[in-house]
């Protein structure tokens, strides 16, 4: 494989094992460094949301047993180092038979869909303003236009997405306000329903694309600038190669590759910010389940979500890392 | 040939004036400040405990729209909040959030970044390893973990716990700087005539890049008020305290959108958006000054 060196690929999985276990770590300390445990910590925000719990000690040590929070701290760590690699994340707190795993496997297919789809229409629409905005034959209309639409950029999605809401439904009637299909439906391969999911997931794609859009802009404006003074370009206009061809073919081309680590960097904004999304929009995605497992103190809920947030904004970091090598011929990792 | 000549003109007569002028850094700083100045002189006039549950008449619109009074010029929510007091005492809270998530990940930045950029070496290797790791993480579910366990959560924890995860962009940053400018002919000068390397690096290095210093200090503040904004948006942001945040959040909950109170979520909305596109206008502008190349393209 050109330009991706064993070196590299092995240093690059080793950087996504160690990501994962630092975040995993971290998850499993912060709850202990805080004042009392998991545990007697939900009971205490119980008590304070319900005026009082029946047996709130026997409760307790119910629990704690359960957990095996009695247990030295090294067997717990080891044993909830295997719990999260075998996306084994114990019980609900709050809704006790059912298992996290269960509750995430059914919110999970919501979330990847809602993220890949913005995640592209995002990166097309972001590349390509950016591309316009330094050529240098994009009308003069557009030349105004192109800034103001960057401005949704500095505005947080969530925040977006309110007066998306505002305009779309309260005010237009044309999207329904939130879910993620329409109830009296049967998910399934059907027209209805596609149309339905289609029809509720347009207006929290729309905040996301909106709002993070302009990220890519600016980074394509940028290589855009650094690419317009090469000779290759002025050879190619002299050739009299039609206008178009040339800013797709020669600059577009060359500009967009960096664009792709631009991806990296940006996913785990985009990731947090559909949490909010999600929770804005009753989406039933992870990021609503999320907003649940918060305000019912149900922290394996918590726990489970997050890191498999953290696991698959890493894996799709650790895919881009891998392929942008192969994509980019120019970019080598022989060295280090 | 016309357009050349004329992009030419035009960058020439900027650079006749200081290009910390640029139009866009001015504009984004004079909207922070308008924020703050406001809402300080906001204190003073209004009876801040109107922002007090129950302090006032409930589901009041605005002045402007009939039914609305002066006593509460943009109107109160439905538990019985007067929204200009909400904005005087959320607008400085949310300030003092970016400011401190932004002072604090750039000194973080500054001692990281330094030691990898000038030390290099096994040192560099780990802080590069720990930034590149903090990066690809998505901070807000770590924080959210963070968050949904201190129980006593006030403005200063919340931007602090922000901070904590908000060091590695200037880290990379810096550190890049650090790397290009150890081999420029002035430091290696000074390394030469021997000068201690804390005079190198804070007398000789510094003052180069504050450009890029003011640069992620904004970004880590725009990005600490983001997560503050997120978390207070899901619960877990000071519980005592109105913030913006929170009063939006309040409003999605009370539905206020589909029953038409926009003034209960604009408000708050319209204070954020400002703050925000007003820190975003102070990036670009940074943006412009430190690299004249973008000065040249319109937009």
């Amino acid at each position: 494989m050109r330009g991706l060196s064993l070196g590299y690929v092995i240093r690059r999985v080793g950087m996504f094992f160690f990501t994962i276990w630092a975040s995993a770590t971290v998850m499993f300390f912060i709850p202990r460094l805080a004042p009392g445990d998991p545990v007697s910590a939900m009971v205490t925000r119980l008590t304070s949301q319900a005026g009082r719990v029946e047996g709130s000690a026997a409760l307790i040590t119910a629990w704690r047993q359960r957990f095996g929070l009695d247990d030295p701290l090294l067997v717990q760590y080891l044993r909830y180092l295997r719990g999260m690699l075998t996306f084994d994340f114990g019980y609900s707190l709050a809704q006790f038979p059912t298992e996290v795993g269960a509750m995430v496997g059914r919110a999970m297919p919501w979330t990847i869909g809602l993220l890949l789809i913005s995640t592209v229409l995002t990166f097309l629409a972001g590349t390509l303003i950016g591309a316009l905005m330094a050529w240098r034959r994009t009308p003069r209309l557009l030349r105004w236009f192109l800034p103001v639409s960057l401005t949704f950029t500095a505005i947080p999605f969530y925040i977006l997405g309110i007066v998306l809401v505002y305009v779309f439904v309260f005010a237009l009637g044309l999207f329904p306000v939130s879910g993620g299909y329409r109830n009296d439906l049967t998910p399934g391969f059907d027209f209805a329903f596609i149309n339905s999911v289609i029809q509720h997931g347009t207006l929290p794609a729309m905040s996301i694309v909106l709002a993070s859009m302009g990220f890519w802009a600016l980074g394509m404006r940028g290589m855009m600038v650094t690419v317009a003074g090469e000779d290759y370009l002025t050879l190619a206009r002299a050739k009299g190669l039609r206008p178009l061809d040339v800013l797709f073919r020669y600059e577009v081309r060359n500009a967009i590759l960096p664009q792709v680590t631009a991806l990296v960097l940006g996913l785990g904004g985009i990731v947090g910010g559909t949490v909010l999304v999600e929770y804005l929009f009753g989406y039933p995605g992870m990021g609503a389940l999320l907003y649940q497992g918060i305000t019912n103190s149900d922290f394996t809920v918590i726990q489970g979500i997050v890191f498999i947030l953290i696991l698959t904004t890493v894996t799709a970091v650790l895919i881009v890392d891998l392929i942008y090598p192969l994509l980019d011929p120019r970019i080598t990792y022989e060295r280090r | 040939m016309a357009g050349i000549t004329l992009t030419q003109q035009a960058s020439g007569q900027r650079q006749a004036t200081s290009p910390w002028l640029n139009p866009k850094l001015v504009a984004g700083l004079v909207m922070v400040a308008l924020v703050l100045v406001l809402t300080l002189i906001g204190l003073i006039l209004w009876d801040v405990t109107l922002a007090r549950a129950a302090s006032s008449p409930l589901n009041l619109p605005p002045f402007w729209v009939p039914g609305g009074t002066m006593a509460h010029p943009l109107g109160t929510e439905s538990s019985g909040r007067d929204l200009l007091a909400l904005l005087i005492v959320g607008g400085p809270m949310t300030l003092q959030v970016g400011l401190i998530v932004g002072i604090t990940s750039m000194v973080i930045g500054i001692v990281l970044g330094f030691a990898a950029g000038y030390l290099g070496g096994a040192v560099d290797a780990v802080i590069r390893t720990l930034s590149d790791t903090a990066l690809t993480i998505p901070s807000l579910a770590i924080l959210i973990v963070i968050s949904a366990y201190v129980r006593q959560m006030d403005v200063t924890t919340m931007s602090l716990i922000v901070a904590l995860l908000a060091w590695a962009g200037p880290t990379r940053v810096i550190r890049a700087q650090v790397l290009s400018m150890r081999e420029q002919g002035y430091v290696r000068m000074a390394r030469l005539t021997a000068l201690p390397t804390p005079h190198i690096m804070f007398r000789e290095m510094m003052p180069n890049l504050l450009p890029y210093l003011a640069a992620s200090f904004i970004g880590s503040a725009s990005g600490g008020i983001l997560a503050a904004v997120g978390l207070e948006a899901l619960g877990l942001g000071p519980q005592r305290i109105p913030t913006l945040g929170m009063t939006v959040s309040q409003a999605i909950q009370g539905s206020a959108i589909l029953r038409g109170m926009w003034w209960w979520w604009g408000t708050p909305t319209i204070v954020l958006m400002v703050i925000f596109i007003g820190l975003f206008l102070v990036a670009i502008g940074l943006d412009e000054v430190v690299n004249p190349r973008l000065r040249g393209v319109r937009g």
